[in-house]
C-alpha cells in the first residue's frame, strides 16, 4: 500500500479543522506498522479515509492517492469499496460493543461476510466460523457462535472483532486503538494473539496507538504522528535509540517506566497540543521544542532521511537532535 | 540519581508512620433489584468485599486493578460519596462512617477528589473561579476580594494564568481543566486526596505535566493522596506503596519497589507482566505471563499476612509460599 501527499480536512461550524496534512508513506507487505500519536494527530482519520469510512460532509479527501494492490482506493466507487473492505483490508476498532450488532449473533455476523466475499454456502460458512473464533482463542467455538455480543466480555469481543477482520484473509490489517479500552492483562493477551496469528498468516498490519510500549513490542516500523504530519519514520530499534524528532524524544523522555525506579521528576513537554483549526505554519511542534530553531516557527520542514543515520530512518526537523545530545552529554561530564 | 534512590529507601524503611486514613472491614455491596411492582433485592455486587489498610500522612498509595476490581468504589466509599455496607473509615482520627450532614460535611474539608475525566466533571456554565471558589462559598470560609485574591494564587500555584479567571471550562484543553479540577479540590486545603484516575483521559505528552504538578504539591501541602490508576508505570514512579484489588479484595500490599522486583500473588504477576515498556529491545525480548482461563485468581478471604516488613500478602498465597 502507497499513501502519497493526503490531506484530508473537515469543514464545520467552527471553521475548518486540518485533520491530515499532506502525509506520504510505503507499507510493505507482511509489515507491522506502528502509528503513534495523541488525540487530534490526524491517525485515525488518516486510517479511516484510507477505507472510504470518513463522514462527507464534514469530512472531505482534499487531494492524494492510496495505491493498495495497483488501485487507487480514493478513486473507487462506494460498491468498489465495499468489496475492498474486508475482504482485502480489514479494520478492528477501539471500542468492540459499538462495532458489532447487538441484536445479531456473532454467528451470524461472521457469517454474513464469508457469505458476502467469499460467496460460501450456509454450512461452510458456519464452519468457517467456528475455525476462525477458534482460532482467536474463544474456547468452545461451534456453541459460541449462537451467542450475542453482550454475552462476551470485552476482551472476549475484541477477539471476535478479530475474528471477523480476519475471516476473508486480508492483505491488511488496520486496528485503530484495538486494546485502549481493555485492561492491560486483556491487551497483552489480544496483543499476543495478533502476534500468533501474524505469523501464521502474514498479513500487513498498521496498528494506530498512543502507547509507545505497544509500539515497541509489536511494530517493525513506527510512525510519529502530530498535528496531522508524519513527524519521524524508521524501524522501530532506530527511532527508539537514535530518536531525531524532539517530539518523539519529548514524549519517550516523559513517560515513566514500569522496569525503573521512580523519583525526581518526569521530563515534561512544556505546552498543549495545538488548535487543528488553524492551518499550520512552520514546525507544529515548534511552539513546544525547547530545541526549535528560527526556522522552525516560520517553515515547515520536509519529512527526509535523516544524516548519519539508517538508510530509512525519515525525520521532519529543522534542528539537529545529535547536536543536542553531545552538548548534553558534554555539560554532563564537565 | 543516587540520593534519590536513598530517599525512596529511606520512605520505604520508615512505612509505619502515622496513618491519616484507617479503613477497617471495608464492605460495600449494590443490590440488585428484581421484580416489576415490588422490588425486592435478588442479589447484590461485591464491589468492596472486606477491605484493611492505612494511608500514612504525606505517602501516596497507589491501588490498582482491573475494571470492576472496585478499586474506584473504594475511593468513593472512603470520602462517603458512597455509604458503606458495613466496616469503618477513619481519617485524621474521626470514624466518618457514623457521621451524618452537617459534622460530615465539615470533614470533606479535609478529603477532597480529582476526577478521571475533566471534560465531565467542570460544571461548563460556571466560570473558572465559580468553579474553584464554590467549596470555599458552601463552607462559608471566604468572600469577596479576599476569596479572589486567593483563587488566583490557587490558580496561579496549578499552573493557570490567573487572568483566566472569568472563562469557562470549554475554553480550556484537557491538561489545563485537569488542573482547575486540581484546584478546586486545593481549595480548601485538604490533607487527603483521592485521585481516580487522574491523568488516563490526558494525551500522552500532558500526563508528564500534571503528574509533576500533583508531586509537587505534595511536597508543598503535605498532602496524602490515595492515587488509582491502571498505568502501573506511572503507579511506579509515583507511588510510595501499591495496593493490588482483585475482585474486590486486597491480594498484596508492598513497597512499591519490592511489589515491582519481588510480586508473589500470581494476579500481581500476571499483571505486571502484562505492561508494555517503551524500548523495543526488551519488549521483544520479554516472555509473557498471561493470564490462565483456567486460574483462579480471587481470594476466599481477605485475609493478609505480613511476608516480609511491609509486604502483606493474601494468606492462602502466603502459606503456600
Amino acid at each position: 500500500m502507497e499513501v502519497k501527499n493526503l490531506v484530508v480536512r473537515f469543514y464545520t461550524q467552527e471553521g475548518i479543522v486540518y485533520a491530515v496534512n499532506d502525509i506520504s508513506y510505503a507499507l510493505k507487505e507482511g509489515e507491522t506498522l506502528g502509528i503513534v500519536g495523541e488525540s487530534g494527530s490526524g491517525k485515525s482519520v488518516h486510517a479511516l479515509s484510507i477505507m472510504g469510512l470518513i463522514p462527507t460532509p464534514p469530512g472531505k479527501i482534499e487531494s492524494g492517492s492510496v495505491t493498495f494492490q495497483g488501485r487507487d482506493l480514493l478513486k473507487l466507487s462506494k460498491e468498489e469499496m465495499r468489496l475492498v473492505r474486508g475482504a482485502e483490508i480489514a479494520m478492528v476498532f477501539q471500542d468492540p460493543m459499538t462495532s458489532l450488532n447487538p441484536v445479531l449473533t456473532i454467528g451470524t455476523q461472521i457469517t454474513e461476510a464469508l457469505k458476502l466475499h467469499l460467496g460460501m454456502n450456509n454450512t461452510q460458512a458456519r464452519n468457517r466460523a467456528t475455525e476462525l473464533i477458534d482460532m482467536v482463542g474463544i474456547p468452545d467455538a461451534r456453541r459460541r457462535l449462537d451467542a450475542y455480543p453482550h454475552q462476551f466480555s470485552g476482551g472476549m469481543r475484541q477477539r471476535v472483532m478479530i475474528a471477523m477482520a480476519l475471516s476473508c484473509n486480508p492483505k491488511l490489517l488496520i486496528a485503530d486503538e484495538p486494546t485502549t479500552a481493555l485492561d492491560v492483562t486483556i491487551q497483552a493477551q489480544i496483543i499476543e494473539l495478533v502476534k500468533d496469528l501474524k505469523r501464521e498468516l502474514g498479513m500487513a498490519i498498521v496498528w494506530i496507538t498512543h502507547d509507545l510500549g505497544v509500539v515497541a513490542g509489536i511494530a517493525d516500523t513506527i510512525q510519529v504522528m502530530y498535528a496531522g504530519q508524519i513527524v519521524e519514520r524508521g524501524p522501530v530499534e532506530t527511532v527508539f535509540k537514535d530518536t531525531r524528532s524532539a517530539y518523539t524524544l519529548g514524549l519517550l523522555n516523559s513517560l515513566p517506566r514500569m522496569d525503573q525506579r521512580g523519583g525526581g521528576r518526569l521530563t515534561q513537554i512544556e505546552g498543549a497540543p495545538p488548535d487543528m483549526r488553524r492551518q499550520p505554519v512552520g514546525d507544529p511542534f515548534a511552539p513546544r521544542n525547547p530545541y526549535r530553531t528560527e526556522r522552525c516557527l516560520v517553515e515547515q520542514p520536509p519529512l527526509k532521511p535523516v544524516d548519519g543515520g539508517h538508510p530509512e530512518h525519515l525525520a521532519a526537523a529543522w534542528y539537529d537532535l545529535r547536536e543536542v545530545r553531545k552538548n548534553k552529554s558534554q555539560g554532563e561530564a564537565v | 540519581m543516587v540520593a534519590n534512590a536513598l530517599d525512596s529507601q529511606n520512605k520505604q524503611l520508615d512505612y509505619k508512620k502515622t496513618p491519616i486514613v484507617s479503613v477497617r472491614g471495608l464492605v460495600k455491596h449494590f443490590p440488585i433489584m428484581s421484580g416489576i411492582i415490588i422490588k425486592r433485592q435478588v442479589a447484590a455486587v461485591k464491589a468492596v468485599d472486606d477491605v484493611t489498610f492505612d494511608i500514612w500522612k504525606g505517602e501516596t498509595l497507589g491501588l490498582v486493578g482491573e475494571s470492576g476490581s472496585g478499586k474506584s468504589t473504594t475511593g468513593r466509599t472512603i470520602l462517603q460519596l458512597y455509604r458503606p455496607t458495613a466496616g469503618s473509615v477513619m481519617v485524621e482520627g474521626k470514624e466518618l462512617t457514623s457521621m451524618k450532614g452537617e459534622e460530615l460535611r465539615h470533614m470533606r474539608q479535609r478529603m477532597q477528589m480529582i476526577f478521571q475525566d475533566p471534560y465531565a466533571s467542570l460544571n461548563p456554565r460556571m466560570t473558572v473561579g465559580n468553579i474553584v471558589s464554590e467549596p470555599l462559598r458552601i463552607h462559608k470560609i471566604m468572600k469577596g476580594a479576599e476569596m479572589r485574591e486567593y483563587i488566583e494564587n490557587l490558580l496561579e500555584k496549578v499552573g493557570l494564568n490567573p487572568f483566566y479567571i472569568n472563562r469557562y471550562p470549554h475554553e480550556f484543553s484537557g491538561g489545563q481543566r485537569q488542573r482547575i479540577g486540581i484546584a478546586r479540590a486545593l481549595a480548601l486545603n485538604p490533607s487527603f486526596i483521592v485521585a481516580d484516575e487522574p491523568i488516563s483521559a490526558l494525551d500522552v505528552s500532558i500526563q508528564a505535566q500534571v503528574v509533576n504538578l500533583m508531586k509537587g504539591l505534595q511536597e508543598e501541602l503535605e498532602l496524602t493522596y490515595l492515587f488509582i490508576a491502571h498505568d502501573l508505570s506511572m503507579i511506579r514512579y509515583l507511588c510510595d506503596r501499591v495496593a493490588v484489588m482483585y475482585k474486590g479484595k486486597i491480594v498484596e500490599l508492598a513497597p512499591t519497589d519490592e511489589l515491582y522486583d519481588h510480586p508473589l500473588h500470581p494476579y500481581t504477576k500476571v499483571l505486571l507482566s502484562a505492561v508494555p515498556i517503551p524500548d523495543p529491545d526488551v519488549e521483544k525480548a520479554r516472555k509473557r505471563q498471561i493470564m490462565d482461563p483456567e486460574f483462579d485468581y480471587s481470594e476466599p478471604t481477605s485475609e493478609l499476612v505480613e511476608v516480609s516488613p511491609g509486604h502483606f500478602l493474601a494468606a492462602r498465597r502466603a502459606a503456600a509460599l
